[in-house]
């Protein structure tokens, strides 16, 4: 029985299929970065006119990089504040044992589900109540506290692989324990760790509902983009796109040399392959 | 006879009493919420000692261990080394390393690193970490492989790193949790050898757990057998096989033969088999060793004052110098004989000394 290969008819349907989806997927982007070289605008096609002045634009235009730079703040303080509550968070649930934890774990992790709106209005209506001027960092705080359950789920599930003995013979070879935290979990933390901060990161970066209740004055750039399509589309907009699209790749290509240098490439292929648990 | 009960007075004979003792477990009872996994344990384990404890999986052997290292706490007893409680200290002020069963080397460390860990977070001086790593590296033979992370080497190099971190330490008392059982047998015969001459060397007391009645008995100075989180018996090698205190221990170390009978007027009766024994009359149980029943050639007269009985060759086993024949010697009675020679015959005249017919006390429980 089990020798028995089933072979299943090659269909032309399948492959033509595969080619739907992957242009539904990647069309728009491809037509996308395409269009912020063409000097005629976003209309007409096929594009005319290659050129890069819209890039030139671009660079020249002061208040999308007043908005790229507060989004960078925005991010690194959001990713600073959630991994520095969700890391101990995820340890807690892990290791510690304590009445009201099932509590404990749904509370942390109930963000992740939550939607942006609902946070962003709760928030806006307690900084209403306590005074607090909106700006960025009513910004950096609701991305944290958003953002926290990220780090705790990414965190906690690296710190289920880990060996325990590991722990244990250190504390046996005379390390006490914060010793041990800091020179045997924290390095075998660092993936995940890593791999939180990424996420909180590019999350934040292009996070707009609770942005859109707590901005002040300084704009975020999905904001700032939201801002300028109301006033009409530009290929200058299609050009900061594909700059946001090259520096995510750069990003994605360098968690993966990351985690393949850790692990070794074939358990990361072999990860990649898997079908992500809830 | 009217007994003089002496109270207070520790019962726990020493055959190594010559030795200091160096870690004192004292009544110590474990119990995970109302699974009583260890009970009243109390062993004296002396300087520069290979003891090992020896017991089914499940047996406790482990969490005892584990108690002595400091990563469980024992819900009842004491542990002292010398003048000091050492069940009140964390595991990181004990002067005790562990061998652990899946080695626990630091991925992220060097095979260098890891051995220099201990000496590292105990901030000795750079050169005296680093003469006293080689020195530990190369009594492992481990040198050539210093600059290695632990995934590039192989299990049997894991293990000696794993000796190595763990002495460079020089610990009291090194404990090590079937560190043997992951390599495959050759290997595994081997460093028995060498981790007994590494004792040896050291002169550190090692608390070897095993499940391995052969490692124990090859390996040990002596021999603590656990059985349901209780000890059977503790003694060394040649007594635990020659001298068994109970069924159990009879059974669990090499082959026996279990004979049920009784004990009236100095006279040992097992079915139609009798000789004479100086035990107080009633029940008893005596364990008789395969290769301590002979083979006597038909006609020929045996030793004088020994059993004899003859019997019907049931089945034969062969073990390459050995041969185990089962005998059936009237009443239902079968008993195993370890014999050099091939008994081709069908029916055999055996024998065997009453010395060798030795009491064992009943194992209650399963067996």
């Amino acid at each position: 029985m089990s020798s028995e290969t089933v072979t299943i008819p090659r269909s032309s349907w399948l492959l033509l299929h595969a080619v739907a989806v992957f242009a539904f997927l990647y069309l728009p982007i491809a037509v996308l970065i395409l269009y912020s070289f063409n000097g005629e605008g976003v209309g007409g096609f096929p594009p005319h006119h290659l050129t890069l002045d819209w890039y030139r634009t671009l660079f020249a235009d002061g208040p999308i990089w007043d908005s790229v730079l507060n989004s960078l703040q925005v991010a690194f303080a959001a990713m600073v504040i959630s991994l520095a509550f969700g890391v101990p968070a995820a340890l807690a649930l892990d290791r510690a044992q304590f009445p009201g934890k099932a509590l404990f774990r749904r509370l942390v992790l109930l963000p992740l589900i939550l939607p942006g709106i609902i946070t962003g209005l709760s928030l806006l209506m307690l900084f209403n109540l306590t005074g607090t001027r909106l700006s960025l960092l009513t910004i950096m705080l609701g991305h944290g506290t958003a953002l926290i359950s990220v780090a705790t789920t990414e965190v906690f599930a690296g710190l289920q692989k880990l060996d325990r003995a590991q722990e244990e013979a250190s504390l046996d070879l005379g390390a006490n324990y914060w010793q041990t935290f800091w020179r045997i979990t924290v390095p075998n933390l660092k993936l995940p760790i890593v791999g939180a901060a990424l996420l909180i990161f590019t999350l934040s970066m292009d996070e707009i509902a609770v942005s859109f209740f707590l901005i002040g004055r300084d704009n975020t750039l999905p904001l700032e983009i939201w801002g300028r399509l109301r006033r009409g589309i530009t290929p200058e907009i299609n050009a900061i796109s594909t700059v946001i699209f090259i520096f995510s790749l750069v990003a994605i290509v360098f968690w993966y040399r990351l985690r393949v240098r850790a692990e070794g490439s074939a358990d990361v292929m072999a990860e990649l392959s898997e079908p992500t648990s809830p | 006879m009217a007994s003089i009960s002496t109270s207070g007075v520790s019962s726990g004979a020493e055959p190594n009493s010559i030795r200091a003792s160096l870690l004192s477990i004292r009544n110590v009872a474990k119990s995970f919420g109302r699974n009583a996994v260890l009970r009243n344990i109390s062993l004296e384990i002396a300087e520069g000692e290979f003891l090992t404890i020896l017991g089914e999986s499940g047996s406790g052997k482990t969490t005892l261990l584990r108690i002595v290292a400091g990563f469980e706490s024992a819900s009842a007893g004491e542990l002292w080394m010398g003048e000091e409680r050492l069940d009140r200290q964390p595991p990181y002020r004990r002067r005790v390393n562990t061998v652990f069963q899946s080695y626990a080397l630091f991925p992220h460390l060097t095979v260098e690193q890891n051995v220099g860990y201990g000496l590292r977070v105990a901030k000795r001086p750079d050169a005296e970490i680093v003469s006293r790593v080689a020195e530990a590296l190369d009594k492992v033979k481990m040198t050539p492989h210093a600059k290695s992370k632990p995934s590039k080497i192989s299990g049997g190099q894991q293990q000696r790193v794993a000796l190595a971190r763990a002495l460079v330490n020089r610990p009291r008392l090194l404990l090590l949790d079937e560190p043997l059982s992951a390599l495959d047998a050759n290997l595994r015969r081997q460093m028995q050898v060498e981790l007994k001459s590494l004792q040896r060397e050291v002169g550190i007391a090692f608390v070897f757990v095993t499940h391995d009645q052969e490692e124990a008995m090859v390996m040990s100075d002596r021999i603590a057998l656990l059985r349901s989180g209780e000890l059977e018996q503790v003694a060394t090698p040649r007594e635990i096989y020659s001298r068994p205190a109970t069924a159990y221990v009879a059974q669990f170390i090499g082959h026996t033969n279990l004979l049920k009978g009784e004990v009236r007027g100095g006279v040992a009766r097992c079915t139609s088999l009798s000789w004479p024994a100086k035990f107080p009359d009633g029940p008893a149980l005596f364990s008789l060793r395969p290769e301590n029943i002979r083979l006597v050639a038909a006609g020929r007269t045996g030793d004088a004052g020994s059993v004899r009985l003859r019997g019907k060759v049931l089945h034969r086993a062969f073990h390459g110098a050995t041969e185990l024949i089962g005998v059936e010697a009237g009443d239902g009675l079968v008993l195993v004989v370890r014999t050099s020679g091939s008994a081709a015959q069908d029916t055999v005249e055996l024998e065997f000394s009453p010395d060798d017919a030795v009491p064992v006390r009943e194992s209650p429980g399963r067996v």
